[in-house]
């Protein structure tokens, strides 16, 4: 058999287990893995500028392929600037292998330089963490954690490695297990047919049902089959901020996004529905704003892989632990066998007053004329310029909810964002992640003065590795989600969400060799994105001035039901 | 409601550490813990008691189940079991405390495990209630020092725990 050293088993067992690439940034204690890494090629290493960055980019990676994304960091700043990108893809379930570098083992503990205890720092944000203790175990160490990752509901993994353990003077045999085997891990490989039956016939009796699709729909690869039942049975369907694009944006179906900044007909049908069937949705309090006051006529079916997921927050009448491709595909076969089909009288009703819901607010807002241009239209300009067809990763704040509520995503894995953790910061280190795994795409990062300047240092990553993405900069001179709140809540007293003295963006753009566009009037917006699209093969930074005093609306009432909502500045359900 | 669970897990550096990190993340506190190898080396038996509500046991129990070490665990309360604690207690025995506290050990079942001039060492099984029946009986004021296990327990019946 073959020997290699622990560094070489590492980077040999990342090529067996089929990975492409790789993001990180080396150090002391990871150079035996590093030189093991040179003198190959099959692994692409790309170095990013900040380690936090890394995570993101691996994050934007897998979100985009299904594929766990990879990171490889150094001990003790490197790790710790790891922790905020590992938390991001735990909260959002994203499988994701960290492996971080360790001081010498018989270091640990002594407070050696660059010494952290990342296992323990990372314990509440892991699926589950390794530590190296003896070099044989390298191969089924990380055959695990891609497993582990990869499986039931995805999740990051930490593989902590003591420098010693990659000592280039060790050399062990080395063979790659093709099978693991956990007895205290397997996840739930079918819902039970009982139960799902039992769901199936509470569709049927339904008369106001409605589906609730989450970021697991994506994740499980249930998308087309969920668009099936959906069509099926005719029940209209709204997406969470995690599962856009897991139902197709512009069907006539759809009623947009649902909860906190969820659209008005969304919201109003949840609270009104007799059936909520909840597809690998977690109930998040970004959703269902007070729970004992969630939607008080429905029953509700929820079907999710992770068991400790159901009846967390709102208690399900009919739970269904499981895959949720394999449950929904039981279910369309249920419903395709069977003759009987919910009250077609009582659905047109249903039709009826969502069409009046959709009439009443449908997401509309007020234009400034020759005044500051809105952020909604930005993004509806975005739409059009990339034909509804572009990959989008976002920041966090009010850009992230207006690109969330007004580009349609019709297909899963289009929508990149972090949406459980909310970190300020993954746009720019995402969509490289999503550029690499689709070169040719059309990627976008929609992100705000505040949230790009958190990574920013990534340009010289994306010049480095020639990365064309388009940031949409949407710049409101203040840090405008923090700014809403202050006014909504604050008596309009605007506590550091201010930025005095922001860079000149378009000037940054260039020094970090890119193209740089600023928009100040809504006339010259179609013309900039065009232009800044048909620039293929370059980054383009588009620094595009808008309103500073605009909210994100409708806007769900605090400690209310899902109907109580703000649906402008003076207006309210 | 005080809760019995029992837990089987891989006898792992890290794994005490997950299963105790779910209980302080949520402000839950751990009453007792008491954990060691199996029979088979591989496992551990952790047996640990809490106060919670149905809903919050029902939570912390899926989420221990989740654990990649937890290999099993089960709610001791929710049916017939059986549970001991061990104590040993120094406790203060001169004059006629002596012959008193010799008397209150033997009706406890307890047995003196260690004697000096003026300490008796006690020795004690049984439910937690119990000891705290025999420190109570004792008195404050002659207990110079107490350790306590915490509570091990095991189903009535055939029921089993094991892989």
């Amino acid at each position: 058999m073959e020997k290699l050293s622990g560094a070489e088993m590492v980077v040999r067992a990342l090529q067996d287990e089929g990975v492409e690439i790789i993001f990180g940034y080396p150090g002391g204690a990871v150079l035996h893995i590093y030189d093991a890494l040179f003198q190959q090629d099959k692994v692409q290493h790309i170095l990013v500028r900040h380690e936090q960055a890394a995570t993101h980019a691996a994050d934007g990676y897998a979100r985009a392929t299904g594929k766990p994304g990879v990171v490889l960091v150094t001990s003790g700043p490197g790790a710790t600037n790891a922790v905020t990108g590992i938390a991001t893809a735990y909260m959002d379930s994203i499988p994701m292998v960290v492996l971080s570098g360790q001081v010498r083992s018989d270091w640990i503990g002594d407070d050696a330089f660059q010494e952290t205890d990342m296992v323990g720092i990372c314990r509440p944000i892991v699926k589950h963490s390794f530590s190296v203790r003896n070099v044989e175990d390298i191969p089924e160490m990380v055959k695990k954690a891609f497993y582990i990752a990869t499986t039931g509901r995805p999740g990051p993994v930490l593989i902590d490695i003591p420098k010693d353990k990659t000592s280039p003077l060790v050399k062990l045999p080395y063979e790659y297990p093709k099978k693991v085997k956990m007895r205290s891990y397997s996840p739930v490989a079918r819902g039970h047919s009982g139960q799902i039956r039992k769901a199936v016939d509470e569709m049927m009796k339904a008369r106001r049902p409605v589906i609730y699709a989450g970021g697991g729909v994506i994740l499980g690869e249930g998308s087309e089959h969920l668009t099936k039942l959906a069509r099926l049975l005719n029940f209209p369907v709204t997406n969470t901020l995690m599962g856009l694009g897991a139902y197709p944006g512009s069907d006539k179906q759809f009623l947009g996004m649902l909860g906190m900044h969820g659209t008005y007909e969304a919201n109003m049908v949840m609270h009104s529905s007799d059936l909520i069937v909840a597809v690998g949705a977690r109930f998040d309090d970004r959703v269902t704003n007070h729970t004992q006051k969630f939607c008080p006529g429905a029953t509700i079916i929820h079907i999710d892989v992770d068991p400790a997921t159901i009846s967390k927050n709102v208690r399900a009448d009919v739970p269904i632990v499981g895959p949720v491709k394999q449950v929904l595909e039981d279910m369309v076969a249920m419903v395709e066998e069977s003759a009987e089909r919910p009250d077609e009288k009582a659905l047109e009703r249903w039709w009826q007053e969502i069409q009046g819901w959709r009439e009443y607010h449908g997401l509309r807002y007020e234009t400034n004329g020759d005044g500051p241009m809105k952020p909604q239209q930005v993004v509806e300009a975005l739409y059009r310029a990339t034909r509804g067809d572009a990959y989008v990763t976002s920041d966090v704040g009010q850009h992230q909810m207006f690109a969330a509520q007004f580009y349609k995503f019709d297909k899963p894995r289009r929508w990149i964002n972090s949406g459980g953790l909310g970190t300020m910061g993954f746009g720019l280190p995402s969509a490289m992640g999503v550029q690499f795994a689709f070169p040719n795409a059309t990627v976008a990062c929609v992100t705000g003065e505040g949230s790009i300047q958190m990574n920013i240092q990534e340009l010289s990553t994306c010049l480095q590795y020639g990365l064309p993405i388009k940031i949409i900069n949407i710049n409101n001179q203040a840090l405008g989600m923090v700014r809403q709140w202050q006014d909504m809540q604050y008596g309009g007293r605007h506590s550091q969400s201010y930025m005095d003295s922001l860079p000149d963006f378009v000037r940054l753009a260039e020094a970090y060799g890119h193209v740089g566009m600023r928009v100040d009037r809504i006339e010259d917006l179609d013309a900039a994105m065009e232009k800044a699209f048909s620039l293929k093969d370059r980054l383009v930074f588009m620094d595009i001035y808008v309103d500073p005093s605009e909210h994100v609306y409708p806007m769900h009432i605090a400690d209310g039901a899902m109907r109580d909502m703000w649906l402008s500045k003076t207006e309210r359900t | 409601m005080r809760r019995i669970i029992s837990i089987l897990m891989e006898n792992e550096p890290g794994a005490l550490s997950r299963v105790v990190g779910l209980f302080s993340q949520r402000g839950y506190n751990i009453e007792t813990l008491t954990v060691a190898p199996t029979e088979d080396k591989t496992l551990s038996r952790l047996t640990l008691t809490t106060f919670g509500d149905d809903r919050q046991i029902e939570r912390i129990t899926k989420n221990l189940n989740k654990l990649i070490e937890v290999v099993k665990l089960v709610d001791l309360t929710e049916g017939a079991h059986i549970e001991r604690e061990l104590m040993l207690c120094k406790v203060k025995a001169t004059g006629a405390q002596r012959a008193e506290v010799k008397r209150t050990v033997d009706i406890f079942r307890g047995q003196i495990v260690d004697v000096t001039s003026s300490v008796y060492t006690v020795q004690l099984a049984g439910t937690s209630d119990k000891l705290d029946a025999f420190i109570g009986t004792i008195g404050d004021a002659q207990v110079l020092e107490v350790v306590r296990t915490g509570v091990s327990g095991i189903a009535r019946g055939e029921k089993v725990l094991s892989i």
